[in-house]
């Protein structure tokens, strides 16, 4: 329990805060469990469906334990076009898992997302809140060896 | 029409990190003069004369918009900037604010002296999270300078949801709440933020401000077309060889932009707007981008003849049921059950009676969505069986073709 509260900011009383709680709590402990979830609507005197309602709305929010590196690879159609396709193989085959999966040793989780605004250097993909562009296959593997 | 900066006069040309290269641009003289010649009303009035109308894609005008929140008799009203451009395909705001904040920060002060706010939030998305030191900073140096004396800028981060770019969404996310639309009436300039008096604009349309107020309403009224002043900024991707951000004067045709300045050959179609937006087969090119025409938020995707109509469309689709907010069945429902029709035309697997569907379909989401995003998903749809129907032809006569060999 100790552990929980310290993912709580003090001042977590405002219901507006809310949001800005949640990503401090998953910056905090990686991700929202049921219990921290629980707690932040206890300390917010809020329903726990409310605060799971909005935990559940936001892709940058997860209720499911992530990976250190979060991947997150654009899938519009102005990446589609510069064969983004590929750099989803090519991550696949790097670190042996899909799209929705997190590879066991928890070091990295793998998304498909959507436009990150960087359809001019496409294909582009976000590690965290690094963007990459102008990935080729060959970037991939070197991109990936970078992180721990 | 010639390339004009307005927008992106700054550009490239300051840096973003040192606002005292912004203020040897003429920097904060527009706030000034708003302040120390003009009267809140006389702001709005230059800002109306203008001509200056909304870049986020619906096109009101921004001094109207102004108008209603000043006369709103409440006191607490709130500035939105709305940096939350989700739009597929678009990423002219993120370089705008990567270049040049400190306009906008100056816009924004502008904007709430004309309402008579003093606090205000730029809602800046997730994907964005790079930029947020550099406006931070931008924001902490207007504020040593004794610029935003009587005016707080707050950065409110977004967390991965396309639909919080719609305002009434946008809103809702800064209330932490999840971002569903909101039923209007009532409108943000009559309850908004927190239910106060609001305006919301978009990065590009607060941009145009300095230069209006310093240069007057006539300046700005010279430039464009009738019913659409100004320059726009487009955001150009797909395939050209050169992608990128280009400022043009409203009303400049449409090859201009794709094959002068982005470089595109063998063009099959175009998507102007996002996910949400037109599409145009090449026939169209000498189209003039401007509200009376095609505009939108000034997303231009380009496809060659090696693209296929259907997969484009089906995509899209795609992507708007998993951003639909799920708030109006209408949207909701009406996305999803088009994603099964395409992916059947997709797979060659098409009947004669899906037409019929996607065109009551399409007639139901415009007239009856909560917002922008299930009336506009259907345009994309209805383009393309419009000018590209023979691809869906196509596709029911390969199965039947295949039945009967």
């Amino acid at each position: 329990m100790n552990k929980v509260r310290k993912g709580i900011p003090a001042q977590g009383k405002d219901h507006a805060e809310l949001l800005v709680l949640l990503k401090e709590v998953q910056n905090k402990c990686g991700y929202l469990s049921e219990e921290l979830l629980a707690e932040l609507a206890k300390s917010l005197n809020m329903s726990l469906s409310d605060v799971y309602g909005v935990a559940t709305f936001y892709s940058f929010l997860s209720t499911k334990p992530q990976g250190r590196n979060v991947i997150r690879i654009c899938q519009c159609l102005p990446c589609f076009l510069k064969n983004s396709q590929s750099i989803v193989e090519s991550v696949e085959k790097e670190i042996g898992i899909k799209p929705g999966e997190t590879t066991p040793d928890g070091k990295f989780s793998f998304e498909l997302t959507n436009c990150i605004g960087a359809c001019d250097r496409a294909p582009a993909m976000m590690i965290n809140h690094d963007v990459h562009s102008d990935l080729t296959p060959r970037k991939i593997s070197q991109i990936l060896k970078t992180r721990k | 029409m010639p390339q004009k900066e307005i927008v992106l006069r700054n550009c490239g040309v300051i840096d973003p990190r040192r606002i005292i290269t912004y203020l040897d641009r003429d920097g904060f003289k527009a706030l000034n003069k708003a302040l120390d010649e003009m009267t809140q009303e006389g702001v709005i009035e230059e800002i109306k004369a203008s001509g200056l109308r909304g870049r986020g894609g619906a096109g009101f005008p921004c001094g109207l918009k102004w108008e209603l929140a000043k006369q709103a008799q409440e006191d607490g009203k709130y500035v939105i900037c709305n940096a939350d451009e989700g739009e597929v395909g678009t990423f002219k705001d993120g370089y705008i604010l990567e270049k040049d904040p400190f306009t906008l920060i100056e816009a924004m002060a502008i904007a709430g002296y004309a309402i008579g706010a003093k606090s205000s939030y730029i809602y800046l998305r997730a994907e964005y999270h790079y930029l947020l030191d550099l406006l931070m900073g931008a924001i902490s140096q207007a504020k040593e300078k004794g610029f935003l004396d009587h005016f707080d800028i707050n950065i409110c981060e977004g967390a991965g949801a396309y639909i919080c770019g719609e305002e009434s969404a946008l809103m809702d996310s800064i209330e932490g709440k999840r971002g569903e639309v909101r039923y209007r009436p009532p409108f943000p300039p009559t309850k908004g933020l927190w239910e106060k008096p609001t305006i919301i604009n978009n990065v590009e349309t607060l941009m145009n401000i300095p230069q209006i107020i310093l240069n007057g309403a006539h300046w700005f009224s010279q430039v464009g077309t009738e019913w659409s002043k100004g320059t726009k900024v487009f955001s150009v991707s797909g395939d050209v060889k050169k992608p990128g951000v280009y400022e043009l004067v409203m009303g400049s045709p449409l090859r201009e932009l794709v094959e002068g300045l982005a470089l595109a050959e063998r063009t099959k179609m175009v998507q102007i707007g996002g996910a949400t937006g037109r599409i145009i087969p090449y026939e169209m090119i000498d189209t003039p981008l401007a509200f009376e025409n095609i505009l939108g938020a000034g997303a231009i995707t380009v496809f060659d003849e090696s693209r296929d109509v259907i997969d484009v469309v089906c995509r899209t689709m795609e992507f708007l049921a998993e951003e639909s907010c799920g708030k109006c069945s209408p949207c909701r429902e009406g996305t999803e059950v088009m994603v099964e029709i395409l992916r059947r035309f997709s797979r060659g697997e098409g009947v004669d009676k899906d037409f019929r569907l996607l065109q009551e379909l399409s007639n139901a989401m415009m007239l009856s969505s909560l917002c922008g995003l299930g009336q506009a998903a259907p345009i994309p749809v209805l383009d393309s069986l419009q000018y590209f129907r023979d691809n869906y032809q196509s596709r029911i006569k390969q199965k039947q073709g295949g039945v009967v060999a």
